[in-house]
């Protein structure tokens, strides 16, 4: 018994481990075209984490996850188009009229205020909306509904604040960071490289989170947030806490997104790519940390593939899929993986009582 | 030994204007097995409620050992005054272990930061171990506590009472839907925790009060009718007629 636990800890060690380390040598062997892709996805799949915490770990489901995405990305962007402009007016504000630079913009000159800012002011926001809500024993469908108003209020903002965020149109045409060109390979696969690192962090400092004891209070909040009460728990600072990481998080993959993708706009941030998000976890397995990795990658391969022949059914087919998932595979595809897995350990036991049998 | 572990004093819960707790004075003594009974609507679960935290007490005072005034403490503060409850159905976390359910519940620190870094020191792996003995769940203790037999599962929820080593334990109805061996085996471990603590009981089966009661109080309409051994208890004529009488009546009509 022991003995197969271990065994089944240490094969998967070694399963994610090659997974990271083909990650890593994907520059070998993808054009520049598909590794930007695939950067692209794994920034999502680092977000995507954060929301399992959230959602399959803590049982808090967030339809608002768009909105730390964006800030992250959004902070990034600020920098980059500041890098640009080589500290004038960036020229959407030029259009509009302004003269000199909003207060807001001025702290992110500094590459390394963007970077933590892209990072502190999601979790700030969710924070403050978590602490609100959580205290007073606000959850379930009631949470779910605040989160997507978060949504609405931000991207209303975003796209009215033409003359601060370039509107409807978001933030695009950057040129370097830190000095070096956003367009060439080089850069280009750095990002990559440490969009990879940053990825493996992420994944193994959460599963540390989820392995231990805090793991099991995480998942005794999502079954029975009550009886912890009752256990001595205030589930309310555990959520808080956890929401907060997760939108962290979210932050930190929207910084990753938008230095490789080049564009960070309102209809990136807003309620269809929030709901996509969720998504991406469900298929992918929740609960599981792997599974939403998986999910993220799969579905924004499978988006990127409709999108270059059938950029119109896409939509529709996302909405099939969800209800597919929700209706056949509860567990995502980490599910057929536990269920294959199952059969395959029933199989071990039964030939070896039958060893057994042959041997006595 | 006589100095109260509990203490309610003229306790009233006023469910928008009916009065599910009315005026209640209730005393819980040290190492004693206390029983509640009373007809349905009496107020005894809502007796449980309000010394827990679930339901806050509109009037009155709840003082802990004489001292601690816990009625407007929220249920976590609670716990860690020395209160802990078992529900009358079982809320056991499925679809963690046997003993992943009695290492979330064990007296520990609570709080988030202490729980990140939070690791099994012996003496806790010691004390989850002999619990595992105590409630005879040693041998399934790495199953998912969803998959245990229905007596298993009221025995966790108890051991994950007794993990948090209170001075007071609160059951409602512990042998609801138990055979009679698992009956006896519950009594028998009530008998056993109550050495250290009291242990204050709802229960309707008069056989299994008669057989482990040190104390019986009978509640009626949010007040206590009468208190005292079973004995007096069946030979009260008050009790008689509100009770028992109506009880053994409608054993007569069905
Ligand atoms: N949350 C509530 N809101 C309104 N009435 C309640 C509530 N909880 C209990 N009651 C009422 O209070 C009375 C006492 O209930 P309870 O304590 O559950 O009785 P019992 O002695 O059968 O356990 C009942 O009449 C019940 O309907
Ligand atoms: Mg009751």
């Amino acid at each position: 018994m022991q003995n197969t636990i271990y065994q089944k800890i240490w094969s998967q060690r070694v399963i994610l481990n090659l997974i990271f380390l083909l990650l890593l040598a994907a520059p070998l062997f993808l054009s520049d075209f598909r590794l930007n892709l695939l950067g692209k996805f794994l920034a999502f799949a680092i977000l995507a984490i954060g929301l399992d915490l959230l959602w399959g770990y803590t049982g808090v489901l967030s339809l608002g996850h768009g909105i730390f995405f964006g800030l992250g990305a959004y902070c990034m962007a600020m920098y980059l188009k500041l890098e640009a402009t080589g500290g004038g007016l960036p020229d959407f504000m030029a259009w509009s009229g302004m003269s000199e630079l909003p207060l807001i913009w001025i702290p992110f000159q500094y590459p390394i205020v963007a970077i933590i800012l892209g990072i502190l002011l999601p979790a700030i926001i969710a924070f403050m909306l978590g602490y609100l809500t959580f205290r007073n024993r606000i959850s379930g469908v009631y949470f779910t509904i605040l989160s997507q108003a978060l949504v609405l209020v931000v991207v209303t903002l975003f796209v009215g604040s033409q003359n601060l965020t370039g509107g409807s149109s978001g933030l695009t045409n950057f040129n370097t960071f830190f000095g070096f060109s956003v367009n060439s390979a080089t850069t280009q696969t750095a990002f990559y490289i440490i969009t990879v690192i940053v990825l493996g962090l992420v994944f193994f400092l959460s599963r540390k989170l989820v392995k231990g004891r805090f793991g099991k209070i995480l998942v005794g909040i999502r079954d029975g947030e009550n009886r912890m009460r009752f256990l001595g728990y205030s589930p309310s600072a555990y959520k808080t806490f956890i929401y907060t990481l997760s939108a962290a998080i979210a932050g930190l993959a929207g910084m990753l997104f938008v230095l490789q993708v080049g564009i960070i706009s309102p209809t990136m941030i807003g309620i269809i790519p929030s709901i996509e998000m969720v998504l991406w976890v469900a298929l992918g397995g929740r609960g599981t940390l792997i599974g939403p990795v998986i999910g993220a990658v799969l579905v924004n391969a499978a988006k990127t593939g409709f999108s270059e022949s059938y950029p119109d059914i896409w939509t529709y087919f996302l909405g099939l899929l969800f209800v597919l998932v929700v209706v056949f595979l509860p567990k995502g595809i980490t599910g057929l993986f536990e269920k294959w897995n199952d059969r395959r350990k029933k199989q071990d036991v039964s030939s070896s009582v039958e060893v057994e049998k042959s041997y006595s | 030994m006589s100095q109260a572990v509990l203490k309610l004093k003229k306790v009233i819960v006023d469910f928008s204007g009916f009065k599910a707790i009315n005026q209640l004075d209730f005393t819980v003594k040290p190492n004693s097995v206390h029983f509640v009974i009373g007809p349905n609507g009496a107020g005894k679960t809502t007796l449980l409620d309000v010394v827990c935290g679930k339901t806050k007490a509109t009037n009155g005072e709840i003082k802990l050992q004489g001292t601690t005034e816990i009625s407007k403490l929220s249920e976590d503060q609670i716990v860690h005054q020395g209160i802990s409850r078992k529900f009358q159905a079982p809320s056991i976390f499925q679809n963690l272990s046997v003993i992943d359910n009695l290492e979330i519940a064990m007296k520990q620190k609570k709080k988030l930061f202490s729980m990140i870094t939070a690791k099994w020191t012996n003496e806790q792996k010691k004390k989850v171990s002999e619990m595992l003995e105590l409630v005879g769940l040693k041998e399934v203790q790495d199953q998912s506590a969803g998959s245990l037999a229905h007596g298993q599962k009221q025995w966790l929820e108890i051991a994950m009472v007794l993990m948090q080593e209170p001075d007071i334990v609160l059951l409602d109805e512990p042998i609801a839907g138990m055979s009679k061996k698992e009956r006896n085996k519950t009594g028998e471990l009530i008998t056993k925790i109550a050495k250290d603590r009291a242990v204050l009981i709802v229960e309707h089966d008069m056989d299994f009060v008669k057989e482990y009661a040190d104390i019986v109080s009978v509640m009626h309409e949010g007040q206590l009718l009468f208190e005292g051994s079973m004995e007096e208890v069946q030979n009260d004529p008050t009790v008689r007629e509100v009770y028992l009488g109506r009880k053994v009546e409608e054993h007569v009509v069905s």
